[in-house]
């Protein structure tokens, strides 16, 4: 038995979350299916069906994107269409990937992989350096704010391990992504197909000092990733249990979305703005002292004051922003474009609410990345900046200091579908 | 101290996250609940999830009439200790009352019937979202599933017409006489399932540890003898030693010949195992794309 499996371990383990944007050639899913595969996560009977439906669609080799391409239309088209998710472990940590399609016309599904993610992997071609891909996908890993990018120029096998050339994408890959807001880049040589630098180091290239590309995602530092500053308490549900028992109990159920809960301290509730202390923090297991994300627990305070679904409960020193007027970066899903003047149901924590679309400052050209000040005509798979107001006032931080109470989604009223992925700014 | 969690309690407040948005956002929820390993760990993190108050919602089970007696030993016993609401839709009624026909020959099985049972069951108490167990490195169809799944006014679902599911923000909204399927654990894998489950000491059906069972081969699949299972000739019954890695109908569960009395050696043998839980079961094999083609239909 691996370590990995072994209980005590087991219990001890992180969760990364990381995903990998890439086009069909681009060895994405090769990469994916040795990780899978030399960390032992694929089945013989997966493994067997792979080499089953590989020989139907024909081609020699076994085909490791059909592991990932579940559905039968993207078997049989032989591209990935949804967002696919994959789990893995190792000894030090376990993994969750959201394998996405790199083409523009899945723009969305790519933000939406990475709206979880902590991590980034990027593909570069080593034959052909950075391409507009490659500028795409670096942009929305900025724009969704994950804080690790890490670049595996792929296919080193083919252009002789040449330092000279990693060298040189690498400095264009500095000049670009200093223009982003990504903290964390790092760059690895590799051979997806050989597996240079994946799981082990590459013999081909002494050169490279750094760590291979399982190191990394075993150890990338990702603790400090989540907010623990701005205290902020979404509140889902009342628990009222009006039992005998529990007689009074009043608890504010939900999960932790920012900074560090302590009994004891002293909160404001909103929108009302009643001030009480924190009476207790309590889960099924037992009470406990502080609470931080992504925890999910219950709050109970030291006064009866009205609180519900919707509101949410700071630190009296430290409120978000309270508006009815935000401006943010969207990105479009739906195949009707954005309505000037419209109106959206939004969701915003546990909080729903309706807006109208007041303006639409520009359309990024997320290729290039210049805004497109005079193209207002926003489609799905669109990114671009508006201002919306909404009929209640939001609880709201810059989505770049806190993912939990910066994201919204704009909902379509007739149909009710998620047509618009919010980054308020 | 340290200010992450470990990566098993990252996936319980994902769940009871899941659980209380589902309590929050629709009228009339309900639990489907199985007795199998998956739904009663869903059980587990919904009564977490509201303690001290009591679960808001129902179990939900669908019974074909060809579950083990074990199973329903086990869920008349939990319901009875936690007093909790159980409600049941049963197979045998959509049979009798003509809605489905049961399959002929050898590998009969009413596991694809349940499909219409569920559908009927839900329409008639007027459930708005059904929350299952079911998890995305099951099956690769489940892969590609929401947390919050939406499903027409024919229970059917659309895997490429799915609503993006972004952030932690689950979109619940519907129009009347559409409902959502969810998925507390979708991030969870079996080995997650198994540890949490030794963790936290839940207790399950005796299904899934190690004993002697009266059982036959079929095609390479070892089924427990029972009265709905139309043996042929040449198939004959012996004592082994074997569990359930997962549990369903009987007539398309198949066993394991396992040791493993207990939860530390199924941890073991699943750590070692080299084929998926959902290789045991022949209702997945029908096809390539049997699941998906189940799930389009409203199959759970």
């Amino acid at each position: 038995m691996s370590e990995s499996n072994s209980t005590a371990g087991y219990l001890d383990m992180e969760l990364l979350r990381f995903t990998t944007a890439g086009s069909v050639d681009d060895g994405k899913s090769t990469l994916i299916g040795r990780l899978l595969y030399d960390s032992k996560a694929i089945f013989q009977d997966q493994m067997e069906a792979v080499e089953k439906a590989s020989k139907k669609i024909g081609g020699g080799e076994v085909n490791l994107a059909l592991l990932t391409d579940g559905l039968r239309s993207e078997r049989e088209q032989g591209i990935t269409i949804d967002v696919a998710y994959r789990y893995f472990a190792t000894p030090k940590r376990k993994f969750i990937i959201a394998d996405t399609p790199g083409h523009i016309q899945y723009t969305r599904n790519m933000v939406t992989g990475a709206s979880t993610a902590n991590l980034a992997i990027i593909l570069v071609d080593a034959r052909h350096g950075l391409v507009e891909q490659t500028s795409r996908h670096s942009f929305i890993a900025s724009l969704l704010g994950i804080k690790h990018v890490v670049y595996c120029i792929n296919k080193m096998d083919l252009v002789d391990y040449s330092q000279e050339v990693f060298d040189k994408i690498k400095s264009q890959l500095d000049d670009f992504s200093s223009k982003l807001e990504i903290s964390d880049v790092r760059y690895i040589p590799m051979s997806a197909l050989l597996g240079d630098n994946v799981v082990d180091r590459s013999k081909k290239m002494d050169w490279y000092q750094g760590s291979t590309l399982l190191y990394t995602l075993e150890t990338v530092h990702i603790a400090s990733d989540s907010n623990h500053v701005d205290c902020r308490f979404p509140v889902q549900t009342v628990i009222r249990p009006q039992t005998t028992e529990y007689h009074d109990y009043r608890g504010y159920a939900g999960r932790v979305a920012g900074g560090i809960f302590k009994k004891g301290d002293e909160v404001a509730v909103l929108p009302s703005g009643f001030t009480s202390k924190i009476a207790k923090i309590d889960t099924y297991d037992g009470e406990i002292n502080e609470a931080f994300p992504p925890m999910s627990c219950t709050i109970l305070l030291e006064d009866d004051i009205d609180v519900s679904r919707g509101d949410m409960i700071v630190r009296v020193n430290n409120q978000p922003d309270v508006s009815q007027d935000h401006e943010m970066m969207i990105c479009w899903m739906s195949q009707k474009p954005i309505q000037l003047n419209g109106k959206y149901s939004i969701k915003h924590t546990s909080r729903d609410a309706r807006c109208i679309v007041k303006d639409i400052k520009y359309k990024v050209d997320i290729n290039s990345l210049h805004r497109l000040e005079d193209d207002k005509d926003i489609k799905m798979n669109d990114i671009a900046r508006i201002s919306i107001r909404t009929t209640v006032p939001l609880f709201t931080d810059r989505y770049q200091r806190n993912r939990n109470t910066g994201s919204i989604i704009l909902i379509d009223e007739a149909t009710n579908e998620t047509v618009g992925a919010g980054m308020i700014l | 101290m340290k200010y992450n969690l470990t990566h098993l309690k990252e996936l319980e407040s994902e769940a009871i996250f899941i659980i209380r948005e589902v309590a929050a956002q629709f009228e009339n929820p309900a639990l489907l609940f199985s007795g199998g390993k998956d739904s009663i760990l869903c059980y587990h993190l919904a009564k977490k999830a509201f303690w001290p108050g009591k679960v808001p919602f129902p179990l939900v089970h669908v019974d074909t009439g060809h579950n083990f007696p074990e199973t329903i030993q086990f869920r008349d016993e939990l319901i009875k200790k936690d007093g909790a609401e159980l409600i049941l839709g049963l197979v045998q009624d959509s049979i009798d009352q003509g809605k489905v026909v049961e399959e002929k020959g050898f590998n009969a099985s009413r596991n694809g019937l349940q499909t219409v049972t569920l559908l009927e069951t839900i329409e008639n108490n007027k459930f708005d979202a059904c929350m299952g167990g079911a998890r995305r490195d099951e099956e690769k169809a489940r892969a590609k599933e929401r947390f919050f799944s939406h499903r027409d006014e024919f229970g059917q679902w659309d895997p490429k017409n799915q609503r993006p599911e972004l952030w932690n923000i689950f979109n619940g909204m519907k129009n009347m006489g559409e409902n959502f399927r969810v998925f507390p654990i979708s991030n969870w894998t079996e080995m997650d399932v198994w540890q949490y489950i030794l963790a936290e000491n839940i207790e399950l059906p005796s299904l899934y540890f190690s004993h002697e069972r009266d059982i036959f081969e079929r095609d390479g699949v070892i089924y427990s003898d029972g009265e709905f299972m139309n043996k042929r000739p040449q198939e004959k019954v012996e004592k082994r030693i074997v569990r359930f890695r997962t549990i369903g109908d009987m007539t398309c569960t198949g066993a394991v010949e396992s040791p493993a009395d207990n939860l530390t050696k199924i941890i073991e043998e699943v750590a070692a195992t080299r084929t998926t839980e959902r290789g045991t079961r022949s209702d997945d094999k029908r096809s390539e794309a049997a699941m998906e083609d189940r799930k389009k239909q409203g199959y759970f």
